[in-house]
């Protein structure tokens, strides 16, 4: 039920966007090789996408299919071996430092690990206020700040009162990443890039934040690029899904022609492989 | 922080060096405030003397006697039958004398002499004997018959004269009081240049340190400089500095370091110029450790956040990368401190350290001990106490560095 009334809200949304569909992100052809001569391994070969405005793209596939190469690719924190990115219809250019901050504050990550994302020699504020510096809120008062900051905090459900101060090893691991979140919220970046940026929190918040997430999508026209091995989220909350399998995608295409049509292999068995509750587990493909 | 250098006070190990570190380092504050005398100065006119009090003789003479009726402590006759020439008695007595073995007692000096007296006549020719025997155990004869008259030491001065007249006779139980006359203490002896090696010995082991601390210190900032550089930046500038880091691996540094010691001159190798050369030329292990943890480090997330946040490369380097290397750049500085102690008492050993007249260093006190043959002539004083202070520094710098060590790998403890 709830299911179909999204789908039905998300149709909506998507039709009202597909009016103009601009082109924020697009690539043709990118390759990441890393090594050379016999230890080469291509992480992502080849592939092509185009990332509209305030569209939602997942892009799914097993564990080592190159999703996450592929975000630092289109975030820039790794140089593209073949193929051209480009953004809001021109090519990209991060070529020196201040063009790099400049793109940067348009593409934001949720990283994967937040155990790995802070550096526990900083209090949390830290990676807060550089969010506001960023934005160029440098000289605001003080209490202007700090009231930015904790509106951020409790759209993931983080009172900013009771973290301010600590390091983020004194956080939990839904703590760190639902932080990582509020600087979305601080930073409202044109393009998010979150690598499963909910694997670490529970259910209930977790539809808490991809709502407001969502919302933050509607306000500022966010495009929001997911990537997940949860084929199920994929296709709650996206517009187009991407799947991707050792480095290439094999699939994309609207969430409903892909999930509930696959036509490759490789998607059939991803959708098969989600177990459901009241129904078998069908184990057969981890066999194959 | 606060609590990092509380956990690293619990490891045993770290607090045992950290311990002998301070002993040593109290040790060369301390003394030079009792001791203000110069280090450098040749008190003794001769090689190694002894360790121990020297008095004045010429005081000793003159000042006040007292009279102690104790066992004596030292005779004329002891002097004279040490235990070859009480070997020579005995032969003599038995083949020459026909005196029973049982009868000879050689520990018992005055027996001995009273056997001698009675069988021994300087007139008589003992046969079986050359003639150097013989002449030398009339010579033995003397020396006895002049320990054995008991009229002390005549103290003359010379009158107006000039004729010697006697002034004071000196008998064996003329004692005086040690605090009458002037002394001086060596407890470690001289060295060869008559130079009181303790107070030598803390001189040494200050400049030492000194040259150690610069060492370390000019390593490990090079090799922090370009290991950083070389692991962020990485490319071409890795592959430069990791050229030249190669470079100077492979040829020994301790051949660059005599060349460069060589070419500098002997005038202008100071405490600080052997210190900057030892520095420059052992940073490359520094770089190359420091470059593989940077290279691990620079593609973390917190790393990629924070050029995320707009931040420059200095401000990575050293916000995002500096504190998570620190411990180990303090653990590799430790070693190079600590080898830099050692470089320095290699390159003085073969004569290219500093220059002796300006300094005391513990590798020249080596080396001068060597040069005047102080092993073989027993002069332990001169080099063991040398010996020992190098390897209690380096023992007490590695074993802070191996505390340290499995403070922050919790891997290594047991």
């Amino acid at each position: 039920m709830e299911a179909t009334t999204n789908q039905s809200q998300k149709q909506n949304s998507t039709d009202a966007k597909k009016a103009a569909p601009k082109p924020c992100l697009s690539g043709r052809g990118i390759t990441k090789v890393f090594g050379v001569g016999k230890v080469q391994t291509v992480a992502v070969d080849h592939v092509d996408f185009d990332f509209n405005e305030g569209e939602i793209i997942s892009i799914v596939g097993e564990s080592g299919s190159g999703k996450t190469t592929l975000s630092k690719m289109l975030l820039g924190l790794i140089s593209v071996t073949e193929g051209e990115i480009e953004y809001q219809g021109k090519p990209r250019d991060i070529s020196s430092a201040s063009k790099k901050k400049e793109y940067w504050k348009n593409i934001q990550p949720i990283f994967q690990d937040p155990f790995s994302s802070y550096n526990m020699f900083y209090k949390i504020d830290a990676v807060l206020d550089d969010c506001l510096n960023m934005r160029g809120f440098k000289h605001l008062p003080e209490e202007q700040k700090i009231q930015m900051k904790t509106e951020a905090c409790s759209f993931v459900n983080l009172k900013y009162a009771e973290l301010t101060n600590k390091y983020p090893f004194e956080l939990s691991g839904g703590q760190m990443q639902r932080l990582m979140i509020a600087r979305i919220f601080l930073l409202k970046p044109k393009i998010l890039m979150a690598d499963e940026p909910t694997s670490m929190i529970d259910a209930c918040s977790r539809a808490t934040i991809l709502d407001m997430l969502l919302k933050l999508r509607d306000e500022i026209n966010m495009t929001i690029i997911f990537i997940t091995h949860d084929i199920g989220l994929a296709y709650y909350i996206s517009d187009k899904v991407y799947i991707m399998e050792h480095g290439k995608f094999v699939e994309s295409g609207t969430a409903e022609d892909v999930i509930i049509n696959p036509k490759a292999d490789y998607t059939k068995r991803l959708i098969s492989d989600v177990p459901k509750i009241y129904e078998k587990w069908d184990l057969d493909t981890v066999a194959n | 922080m606060k609590n990092t250098i509380k956990q690293i006070f619990h490891s045993g190990k770290f607090l045992f060096g950290f311990v002998i570190f301070l002993f040593i380092l109290l040790m060369c504050i301390i003394y030079p405030i009792f001791v203000t005398a110069d280090p450098l100065q040749m008190i003794g006119q001769g090689n190694f003397f002894k360790p121990g009090t020297y008095v004045s003789v010429e005081e000793s003479t003159l000042e006040k006697s007292y009279t102690l009726q104790l066992p004596k402590q030292f005779s004329k006759l002891d002097a004279v039958l040490d235990v070859d020439t009480r070997a020579k008695i005995q032969e003599f007595l038995i083949k020459q004398a026909g005196v029973a073995e049982s009868e000879i007692d050689v520990t018992d000096a005055e027996g001995l002499v009273s056997l001698w007296q009675a069988n021994y006549d300087p007139n008589t020719k003992y046969s079986g004997l050359t003639s150097a025997k013989r002449k030398a155990l009339k010579r033995l004869d003397s020396d006895i018959k002049a320990a054995m008259k008991d009229s002390g030491v005549i103290v003359a001065e010379k009158n107006e004269e000039g004729e010697l007249e006697q002034s004071k006779v000196i008998k064996d139980t003329d004692y005086i009081n040690i605090n009458d006359v002037t002394k001086k203490t060596f407890i470690l002896g001289t060295d060869n240049f008559g130079r009181d090696v303790l107070t030598e010995l803390v001189a040494a082991t200050k400049s030492s340190l000194k040259i150690g601390l610069l060492a370390g210190l000019i390593a490990t900032a090079i090799g922090l400089l370009l290991g950083l550089l070389a692991g962020y930046v990485g490319g071409l500038v890795d592959n430069i500095i990791i050229f030249i880091t190669n470079l100077f691996t492979v040829i020994p540094s301790f051949v660059i370091l005599i060349l460069i010691s060589y070419s500098v001159g002997d005038k202008a190798r100071g405490i600080i110029m052997v210190g900057v050369i030892i520095g420059l030329t052992s940073w490359p292990w520094t770089t190359r450790s420091v470059r593989s943890q940077v290279i691990s480090l620079r593609n973390r997330d917190h790393v990629n956040l924070s050029k995320l946040s707009g931040h420059s490369m200095f401000r990575i380097i050293f916000t995002d990368i500096l504190p998570y290397i620190a411990s180990y750049v303090v653990m590799a500085m430790i070693l190079q401190i600590s080898s830099g102690i050692l470089a320095e008492a290699q390159l003085s050993m073969i004569g290219l350290g500093p220059a002796t007249t300006e300094t005391a260093t513990l590798g020249l006190m080596m080396q001068w001990a060597m040069q005047y043959s102080a092993h073989l002539n027993g002069s332990w004083w001169a080099y063991f106490p040398v010996v020992i202070l190098i390897a209690l520094i380096s023992f007490s710098l590695n074993l802070m560095n191996t505390g340290m060590d499995q403070v922050f790998n919790p891997q290594l403890r047991d």
